[in-house]
C-alpha cells in the first residue's frame, strides 16, 4: 500500500487506479511523476488523478457518440425521433403552454392526437431548455444541432453518474472504472449516438440518478437525498415509460430489505418520502395522471408502502409492550388483518375498475410469450423480441463474464447498497433477456456490478504485489475487502510464484480491459451510428453508395402535394412522413389506437377494389410504401406485410393469415398465394417490377431483398396511380384517384 | 428627354395592358354563366344539317353557337393548346368507324371527363365507335347490329301497316327539372335502336322508357330467339350527369330529332286521341336545356362557418363551442342565378361517420344558414354538405376543421362537489402544523 502503481498513467478508458485509501508516503511516486514539485499532498494528487480521469472519460463518452455525425451527418436518427424533433420545434417556437395543449391534427387522421397528453414531455422540455440557455449564452445554434447531440450531452453526465454511484455502493475505483465502463458500453451507445433524438438518451441519466439518490438516501437515512431521489424520479418520469422499472424495483428492495431483517430507520425516510413525494409529483405528468394511483402496475409501490407503516407501527408497539408473548399475539393478528385488508382492497379496486389490470406491455415482460399470442402490435416492433444470445456478447462482451464476479463480490460485502446493486442487476438482466431494448436498462447495472469486479480484482492483484515489500503495513487498511485482500496477501506470501502471478493476471486484466475498448469503439462506428434514415451499403468495387431515398421521397411530398393531403403508410413512417414531409398520416409510430392501423393494415391486404372503399372512407390521397426489391433492403414492407395481415386480421377477421402462405410458408415468388400475388401492397411494391432488371444473369423482375423472381409481374392497377418513385426504388408513393367521373 | 420616353412607354404599357384585359373586364362584369355556348355538331353527311334544321334552329335560337362539321372532316379538334375550343359536343354521325382530326374515343371522354356536355344519337347503323362511347357512359345498345326496337302494342298509328318499329313513346322520367314544368302531352316518336342501362352505373337515368310491350330485334327476319332486350327496360333515351356534372344524352335514334318527326302527327295504337305534332319537339328543345346546363344548375358560394357572436373562421374549434354555418346556393335560370329555395339541405359534422347533421333553414334569398353545438369529441371534422337532387348538379361540399380538447385553463378551477375534498386537505395541513408546534414545545 505505498505508492501508486501504473494504472496512473492508463488511458482513462479502462485502468482504473487502486482505491485511495489511506495517504502514503508520495515518496515512490516522485521517481515517476513531478507531483513533488507542486507540493502536493497525496489527498490532493489523488483528488487531481480521479477529476482529470472523470474528465476524459466525460469527454470519451460525447466524443465517441460523434462517430454517426463523422460517418453521415448532424441528422436526427431513425423514427421516435423525428416525432421528439417535431414536438420539441414546436415547444421552442410556440413556448410550453402551447406545446402542453397541443391537439395535432396532422397525425391520426381523422381522430387526431392529443400531443401534450399523450407524451414524456422530459426529453423535449430539456432540450429546449439546453436550446435557450445556449441561446441566452449568445451561442447562435439550430434546435436541430442541439437536439442531435442532447443524448452523447447526457450519455456524458451518466458517467459521472456513474462515478458517483459505485462510489456509494463500493468505492471510488469502482466508480472511476464503472464511469470509464460506461462511457463506452455498446449497450447503452446503441440509444445514445449522436442524432439518436429519444427518451432513454435521457431516461438512462434519470434512471441512474433516482436510483443513485435513493441508495444515498437509504444510506443516510437524510430526508433532504429523499427529496432529491423523488425530485430525480419525476425527472424519469416525465421522461421516460421506463419509470415504471423504478417504482417496481424500489419497492421490491425495500421488500427484500424488510424480509432480511434490514429494516431500519433510514429505509423508513427514504422509502415513504420517495414514495410519497414522488407519486405526488409523477401525477403531475399528464400522460400518467391517475394511473399512478389506480394502475396495477403502481400497486406493489403502494402495497410496499402500507407495509411499511405497518412494520413501523410495530416496531413501536414492541417498544411499548414489554411481554413478548402479548407482542407475539398481536403481531399475528396485526399482520393478517393488515394483509387481509390489503387483498380484500386490491381485490374490489380490481373488480370495480378502479384498480386498471396491467398493460400489454407489462404482462409481455412477465410472459415473454403473450405478446406473441395476444397483441401483434407489440410483437411486431423489432426491438421488443426476446433477446439473442449474440446481442448481449455484442453489446456488453467482457461485461457479460466480469457481471457474476461482481456479484460474488457484491455477496462477500452485503450492504443495504449492493443489496440495490444485485437486484438492480438481476431483474434488468432479466428484462432484457425478454426484449431487446431492455438491454439497455440492464447496462447501468451490469457495468457497475462489473466495474466492482474489475476494480476489486485489480486492487487485490495489486496488494499482493505491495504486500511482499510492505505486508505489515497492509494490514492497516480500512475496507474490509482490502482488509481481507491484505490477509490473503500476507497468506499467500509464503507461495512463492504469487508475485509472478499476480503480474500475469493483472496483464490479463488489462488485456481483457483494452480488447473491450477495441470492441466498443467498433460497434459504435460500424453497427450503432447507422441514422438508418440514410442508408449505406457497400458498392461492386468496395465504394461507399449512399441510399437517401426515405428523404427524397418525404421532401417529394413536403413539394408537391396539397398540404392537406392525407398519407397512408405502414405505421412505421407515420412519424417521418409528419415531420419531413409535413403531411397529414393515417397511423404513426405512436400506437395508440388499435383499430386504426388494423384498418389500415386492412386495406394493405385486401384486393385493390376492397381497399380502395377504405381509402376512400379514410380520405387517404396517397399511398407511401416501402420497397427493398431492387437494392436488397430487407426491412421493407413486404417483409413486414404478414404483421400487417396479422393486425388487421386480429380486428376484421375477413383477413385470414392462411390466405397469405403457401403451406404456411409466406412467398412472394410463381408459387405464392393468389390473394397475396393480388393484394395491394403486393401490387403497390411490385408495380412496373416486372420490367425491371435488377441483377446481372437475372430474370427482370428479380427481388434482391427476397432473393426471388416475383410471381405477378403483369400488375396493373385500378384505382391507384404512381406518383413518385425514389432513385432505388426505396420508396414509393401511389396517388389514389378520385371515383370515376362517369360512373 | 429620356425621362420622358420612358414615361411614353411606361403608359403604351398600360394602354396595351388595359387593352388586354378588357375581355376579361367584360367577362367579369357580365352575369358568369355556367357554361359556354360554342357546340361542335359532327355529322355523318351535311344532308342532316338540312333534314335536322328544326331542331339546331332551336339551339340557335337559344344562343348557341353550332360549328357544323363532317365526323371525318381531318380538321376537327376539340382543343388547341390545352384549351377546349367548345363547351358542347353532338356527334350525329352513327354510322362514323372513325373521326378525323385528332379526335377519338378517348378525346370525346376527356372532353366529358373535363366538365363538357355530349349528345349521341346513333341509329340503326350504328358504329362500333359511337356504341363503345356509349358503353363508357353507362349504357349499352343491343349488340345485334340489326335489332331496332319493335313495339306491337304502343306504335303509332300510321297510314300504311308498318313493321311498328316507329313507336309512340310516352313513359317520361317524371322531373320537372329535366323535362320542364310543362307536361308534355303527346308521344314522343321514335324510331331506332334501344339501349340498357348499364345496372352498376348509378348515375344514368331513363329519361324515355320504351312500353313493356316492346322488344329489340330485327323486324326483317323470324324471331327464333328470346329477343335479348324487352319491355321497359329498353331505354330510348338515357342522360349521364356526371360527377363533375357535365351531362350526358344518349339515344338510339337519330330520327328523334329530325323535321319529320317534328312536324308528323301521331296517334298512339289504342288510343283515339290524335295528336297534331308529335311530342318530340318540346321532349328534345327541354331536355336539350338540361343538357345545356339552362337548368337545374345549382351553385354552392360563400361557404362559412364561425362561433356564434363572431364574424371571423376560426383555425380550429373546442370540443362543445357552439358554431354557426351558412352557405349560399343559387340556381341558373337561363339568364341568372336566383336563389335556390328548399327545405332539404343537410348539412354533416362529419368525422368518419357524422356527428350532426342540421337541416338548413333558408331565408328564401339564397343564404342556408344553421347553428350547433360542436360535439364533445375532438378530431379532425368536416362540414360536409352532400346535395343530390334529381336532375339538379350535385353539391358537394366539405371543408376541413380540428375540434380540439379543452385546454389546461378551460377547465373549472374549484368544482364545488370537491368542497368537502378541499376542505380535508387544508385541515389535515393546518392540524399536521399544530400537532408539530405542539409536539415539539410541550414536553
Amino acid at each position: 500500500m505505498v505508492g501508486k502503481s501504473e494504472p496512473i498513467n492508463g488511458t482513462a478508458k479502462s485502468q482504473p487506479p487502486p482505491s485511495p485509501l489511506s495517504p502514503k508516503s508520495p515518496d515512490l511516486l516522485s521517481g515517476y511523476f513531478s507531483f513533488k514539485s507542486l507540493k502536493l499532498k497525496t489527498k490532493q494528487q489523488e483528488l487531481l488523478i480521479r477529476v482529470s480521469i472523470l474528465c476524459l472519460v466525460y469527454i470519451l463518452a460525447f466524443v465517441t457518440r460523434l462517430f454517426s455525425v463523422l460517418r453521415y451527418e448532424s441528422m436526427i436518427h431513425e423514427f421516435d425521433p423525428y416525432f421528439n424533433y417535431r414536438t420539441t420545434l414546436f415547444l421552442t417556437e410556440k413556448g410550453f403552454y402551447e406545446f402542453w395543449n397541443w391537439f395535432d391534427s396532422e397525425s391520426w387522421y381523422p381522430l387526431g392526437r392529443i400531443i401534450g397528453g399523450t407524451l414524456y414531455p422530459g426529453l423535449m422540455v430539456t432540450a429546449a431548455l439546453l436550446y435557450w440557455g445556449l441561446r441566452f449564452l449568445r451561442f447562435a445554434v439550430h434546435i436541430r444541432e442541439v437536439c442531435v447531440l442532447t443524448a452523447p450531452f447526457f450519455a456524458s453526465n451518466t458517467t459521472i453518474l456513474a462515478y458517483f454511484f459505485g462510489k456509494e455502493i463500493w468505492d471510488t475505483g469502482a466508480g472511476l472504472v464503472a464511469a470509464a465502463l460506461i462511457a463506452i458500453c455498446p449497450g447503452y451507445i446503441s440509444r445514445s449516438v449522436a442524432g439518436s433524438y429519444d427518451n432513454e438518451g435521457v431516461a438512462i441519466f434519470a434512471l441512474l440518478l433516482t436510483f443513485y439518490l435513493f441508495v444515498k438516501a437509504v444510506n443516510t437515512g437524510s430526508l433532504s437525498w429523499g427529496l432529491a431521489s423523488a425530485f430525480g424520479y419525476f425527472y424519469m418520469v416525465s421522461a421516460w415509460g421506463g419509470y415504471v422499472f423504478i417504482i417496481n424495483l424500489v419497492p421490491l428492495y425495500v421488500l427484500v430489505l424488510l424480509i432480511t431483517g434490514r429494516y431500519s430507520m433510514r429505509l423508513y425516510v427514504a422509502y415513504n418520502c420517495m414514495y410519497i413525494l414522488g407519486m405526488l409529483l409523477a401525477m403531475q405528468i399528464r400522460f400518467v395522471g391517475f394511473q399512478h394511483v389506480q394502475s396495477g402496475e403502481h400497486m406493489a409501490a403502494m402495497g410496499v408502502f402500507f407495509l411499511m407503516q405497518v412494520f413501523y407501527l410495530l416496531d413501536w408497539l414492541k417498544h411499548l409492550l414489554s411481554d413478548t408473548k402479548l407482542f407475539q399475539a398481536f403481531l399475528r393478528m396485526t399482520v393478517t388483518s393488515a394483509v387481509g385488508v390489503g387483498a380484500v382492497a386490491l381485490g374490489v379496486g380490481t373488480a370495480s375498475g378502479y384498480i386498471s389490470p396491467w398493460t400489454g406491455r407489462f404482462y409481455s415482460l412477465l410472459d415473454p410469450t403473450y405478446a406473441k399470442d395476444h397483441i401483434p402490435i407489440i410483437a411486431s416492433v423489432s426491438e421488443h423480441q426476446p433477446t439473442a444470445w449474440s446481442s448481449f456478447m455484442f453489446d456488453f462482451q467482457i461485461l457479460l463474464f466480469l457481471f457474476p464476479a461482481g456479484l460474488y463480490f457484491c455477496f462477500k460485502r452485503l450492504s443495504d447498497a449492493t443489496i440495490f446493486i444485485v437486484m438492480y442487476g438481476l431483474t434488468s438482466m432479466y428484462f432484457a433477456g425478454v426484449m431487446v431494448r431492455l438491454i439497455l436498462v440492464a447496462t447501468p447495472a451490469v457495468c457497475l456490478i462489473s466495474a466492482i469486479a474489475v476494480s476489486a480484482t485489480i486492487k487485490n492483484l495489486t496488494l499482493l504485489l505491495r504486500a511482499k515489500t510492505k505486508a505489515p503495513q497492509s494490514a492497516s487498511g480500512k475496507g474490509g475487502s482490502s482488509g481481507k485482500a491484505a490477509s490473503k496477501g500476507s497468506l499467500d506470501q509464503s507461495q512463492p510464484f504469487q508475485k509472478n502471478g499476480a503480474i500475469a493476471l493483472l496483464f490479463g486484466a488489462f488485456y481483457l480491459l483494452s480488447k473491450y475498448v477495441t470492441h466498443c469503439t467498433w460497434v459504435t462506428s460500424e453497427a450503432y451510428s447507422s441514422p438508418s434514415i440514410v442508408l449505406a451499403a457497400r458498392g461492386a468495387h468496395g465504394n461507399r453508395v449512399i441510399f437517401d431515398d426515405y428523404r427524397e421521397a418525404y421532401f417529394w411530398l413536403r413539394q408537391n402535394t396539397p398540404p392537406d393531403a392525407k398519407v397512408m403508410s405502414w405505421w412505421d413512417y407515420g412519424y417521418q412522413i409528419t415531420a419531413m414531409g409535413n403531411r397529414t398520416v393515417i397511423v404513426d409510430n405512436n400506437t395508440w389506437n388499435n383499430t386504426h392501423i388494423a384498418t389500415v393494415g386492412r386495406a394493405m391486404s385486401s384486393y385493390e377494389d376492397e381497399a380502395y372503399e377504405i381509402m376512400r372512407s379514410l380520405d387517404v390521397d396517397y399511398v407511401l410504401v416501402v420497397f427493398g426489391g431492387v437494392t436488397g433492403y430487407s426491412s421493407d414492407d413486404i417483409n413486414k406485410f404478414l404483421w400487417m395481415v396479422r393486425i388487421g386480421g386480429g380486428v376484421f377477421p375477413v383477413i385470414k393469415e392462411p390466405d397469405y402462405l403457401v403451406n404456411g410458408e409466406y412467398r412472394v415468388d410463381k408459387g405464392a398465394a393468389p390473394k397475396m400475388l393480388n393484394c395491394l401492397m403486393y401490387k403497390l411494391s411490385y408495380y412496373r417490377f416486372g420490367e425491371l432488371t435488377t441483377e446481372y444473369g437475372r430474370p427482370p423482375g428479380y427481388d434482391r431483398a427476397r432473393g426471388v423472381e416475383i410471381g405477378n409481374k403483369d400488375i396493373k392497377l385500378e384505382y391507384l396511380e404512381e406518383a413518385f418513385t425514389t432513385s432505388n426504388w426505396i420508396v414509393r408513393i401511389y396517388k389514389v384517384k378520385p371515383p370515376n367521373n362517369r360512373w | 428627354m429620356a425621362t420622358a420616353t420612358a414615361r411614353s412607354a411606361v403608359l403604351l404599357l398600360a394602354l396595351i395592358s388595359f387593352l388586354l384585359l378588357l375581355p376579361f373586364l367584360a367577362a367579369a362584369l357580365s352575369v358568369d354563366s355556367p357554361k359556354g355556348r360554342r357546340v361542335l355538331v359532327l355529322l355523318d353527311d351535311l344532308a342532316t344539317k338540312s333534314s335536322h334544321s328544326l331542331y339546331f334552329r332551336s339551339l340557335q335560337s337559344r344562343g348557341y353557337d353550332l360549328d357544323f362539321k363532317l365526323a371525318d372532316d381531318p380538321k376537327i379538334g376539340l382543343q388547341r393548346y390545352g384549351q377546349y375550343l367548345y363547351d358542347g359536343l353532338i356527334l350525329f354521325c352513327p354510322a362514323t368507324e372513325r373521326f378525323g382530326g385528332s379526335l377519338d374515343q378517348a378525346a370525346i371522354l376527356d372532353f366529358v371527363d373535363s366538365g363538357h356536355d355530349l349528345i349521341i344519337a346513333a341509329d340503326a347503323s350504328a358504329s362500333d365507335l359511337i356504341r363503345e362511347i356509349a358503353t363508357e357512359c353507362g349504357v349499352d345498345f343491343d349488340e345485334d347490329p340489326l335489332a331496332v326496337v319493335v313495339d306491337h302494342i304502343g306504335y303509332a298509328v300510321s297510314d300504311t301497316e308498318g313493321d311498328h318499329t316507329l313507336i309512340a313513346a310516352d313513359d317520361f322520367i317524371d322531373s320537372s327539372v329535366i323535362l320542364g314544368d310543362k307536361k308534355i302531352e303527346a308521344p314522343v316518336l321514335f324510331q331506332g335502336i334501344g339501349h340498357s342501362l348499364n345496372p352498376s352505373n348509378n348515375l344514368v337515368l331513363k329519361v324515355l322508357a320504351a312500353s313493356p310491350s316492346a322488344y329489340s330485334a330485327n323486324p326483317k327476319s323470324k324471331l327464333s330467339n328470346p329477343p335479348s332486350l324487352t319491355g321497359s327496360a329498353i331505354s330510348l333515351v338515357s342522360v349521364v350527369q356526371a360527377r363533375n356534372n357535365a351531362r350526358v344524352l344518349i339515344t338510339g335514334s337519330l330520327s328523334l330529332f329530325s323535321n319529320r318527326l317534328f312536324r308528323s302527327s301521331v296517334q298512339k295504337a289504342g288510343s283515339s286521341t290524335r295528336h297534331e305534332k308529335a311530342g318530340n319537339e318540346q321532349f328534345l328543345t327541354e331536355i336539350s336545356k338540361w343538357i345545356f346546363h339552362e337548368r337545374g344548375h345549382l351553385k354552392a358560394v360563400n361557404v362559412k362557418h364561425n362561433l356564434v357572436g363572431e364574424a371571423d373562421e376560426p383555425a380550429m374549434y373546442r370540443i362543445t363551442d357552439d358554431l354557426e354555418y351558412s352557405v349560399e346556393i343559387y340556381e341558373w335560370s337561363g339568364s341568372s342565378w336566383e336563389p335556390y329555395v328548399s327545405d332539404d339541405v343537410q348539412v354533416q359534422f362529419y368525422m368518419m361517420s357524422p356527428y350532426v347533421l342540421k337541416t338548413l333553414s333558408t331565408d328564401k334569398k339564397g343564404v342556408y344558414s344553421t347553428s350547433f353545438k360542436v360535439p364533445d369529441v375532438y378530431g379532425v371534422f368536416q362540414f360536409k354538405l352532400e346535395y343530390q337532387r334529381l336532375g339538379y348538379t350535385s353539391l358537394s361540399l366539405s371543408k376541413q376543421i380540428p375540434v380540439r380538447p379543452f385546454r389546461h385553463n378551460e377547465y373549472e378551477r374549484f368544482i364545488p362537489a370537491a368542497y368537502p375534498y378541499y376542505g380535508a386537505a387544508f385541515s389535515m395541513m393546518a392540524g399536521f402544523f399544530l400537532f408539530t408546534f405542539a409536539h415539539l414545545y410541550n414536553k
